[in-house]
């Protein structure tokens, strides 16, 4: 037992002198290693702490949304509907959501206007998210103009600022009453932009789904576990970007193995050549070959998995902000909360790591093969 | 920030995360109309670069 770990430490520290003798080959592919690990984890890392963040914070969503579609499109919906939608058994409350868009052509930002608040603000009063009031430069007591359907400007003044904490969820929304957002865009009276149902039981969701449907075949109901699910999908490997830089990150791992599987440097060989004259076993080569390559790819993996831990959890992820801020002008400012799967860490541990090691050691296991005079001559 | 987020969509009855707020079905994807990504017609090529992050969920691909 003493005398086998014995030999691996030797060994070992023989791999990393050898490491040492072309540091600037080794530094140059560990660099390369560590950046490509990097970007993989942290994609990983990002779009599992949103999925889950997502998850949490919309658990609290409505049961199930109803909007009335008019040619493919969703359209205001009658409150009426709400009092039919209220007698299914199975519902407990039906609250109709007014809500809509505002592009401030002043700052080009998009923001989300809802009537709606904890208590509601007053007539003339709004309450604005913290994305809102960094992108306005405005305070509590200052005044926001909202230009009207009719044309003309309308102040607003801020009652509060809706916490930072809560920017993920709030960041562009502008909280008015429902009054002023309906005199605003001129919403008539008696529609509502979608409805908000509650339904006790979560497993007669569908069922209540399903009858609403019945009911108005031109409503379209969507439950909390489908607003769940589009941001499992959003988020998923296979979505947009993500399969592309996780194609191309895999495609710089088969470019790295191809070049260790091809062949070893004239130098490497010699240098194989050498210890079998001195008496190093086939199995001994091997082993060195596989401490080189697993010093190399292990420092890179956990280099580049610690990197994309800070620059995802400490950085909020700031170096994927242009992709995800597009051509928006107001974008959220958010801590995600620490949270690795352990399996997908696996999975990249099993995919960067293992055919890597591996790939080094088959062209050293050719070179150790052949006779160690012709070695040395190659 | 979870817990604060949470109790904000529990009250003002939220869908959506605000990630995304360039184009309304970006903004509030699980509320997009059917053809979500493709807004203008079916076969409309992709305006915003979030597009190509946020594809349409899909259980609305399955539907007619």
């Amino acid at each position: 037992m003493n005398r086998s770990v014995e030999r691996h430490r030797n060994i070992l520290d023989f791999a990393l002198s050898s490491l040492l003798r072309r540091k600037g080959k080794n530094v140059s592919l560990w660099v390369m290693y560590t950046l490509v690990v990097f970007l993989i984890a942290a994609i990983v890392f990002y779009t599992h702490a949103l999925k889950r963040e997502a998850a949490l914070i919309l658990q609290g969503a409505p049961d199930i949304v109803v909007q009335k579609m008019v040619a493919g499109r969703h359209d205001l919906v009658p409150v009426g509907y709400g009092e039919k939608i209220a007698a299914i058994p199975g519902v407990s409350a039906v609250r109709p959501r007014l809500w809509g868009y505002y592009y401030d052509a002043v700052t080009g930002a998009n923001y989300t206007l809802m009537a709606s608040g904890d208590p509601p603000p007053g007539s003339g009063e709004a309450d604005i998210g913290s994305g809102v009031a960094r992108n306005l430069r405005v305070a509590e007591g200052d005044f926001i103009p909202i230009r009207a359907i009719a044309g003309a400007p309308t102040l607003f003044q801020v009652r509060k600022v809706l916490p930072y904490a809560s920017e993920l969820a709030s960041s562009d929304l502008i909280l008015l009453s429902e009054s002023d957002l309906r005199a605003l865009f001129d919403f008539p009276g008696g529609f509502a932009t979608d409805l908000a149902l509650t339904v006790a039981n979560p497993a007669e969701r569908s069922t209540i789904a399903a009858k609403i449907a019945g009911q108005f075949p031109n409503s379209r109901p969507i439950l909390n576990s489908e607003i769940l699910r589009t941001y499992d999908s959003i988020f998923d490997w296979r979505g947009g970007m993500m399969v592309v830089m996780l194609g191309v990150a895999v495609l710089s791992f088969v470019i790295f193995a191809w070049d260790k599987a091809t062949g070893l440097s004239a130098e490497e060989r010699r240098e194989i050549g050498i210890l079998k004259s001195v008496g190093w076993e086939t199995g001994d080569v091997l082993l060195l070959k596989f401490w080189e390559g697993a010093v190399v790819s292990l420092a890179a993996f956990l280099c580049g998995v610690i990197l994309a831990y800070v620059q995802v959890f400490f950085f909020s992820a700031s170096l994927f902000e242009p992709a995800l801020k597009g051509w928006a002008v107001l974008y959220p400012r958010f801590k995600l909360v620490p949270d690795v799967d352990l399996y997908q860490l696996a999975v990249l541990f099993f995919l960067t790591v293992v055919p890597y090691t591996v790939a080094t050691i088959i062209p050293s296991w050719r070179a150790a093969t052949v006779d160690p005079d012709a070695a040395m001559r190659s | 920030m979870r817990e604060a987020s949470r109790i904000m969509v529990e009250k003002l009855q939220l869908t959506d995360l605000c990630l995304f707020t360039e184009a309304r079905y970006t903004r509030h994807p699980s509320m997009a109309d059917l053809h979500s990504a493709f807004q203008d017609h079916p076969l409309a090529l992709e305006h915003f670069p979030s597009g190509s992050l946020a594809t349409p969920p899909s259980f609305r691909r399955e539907r007619p």
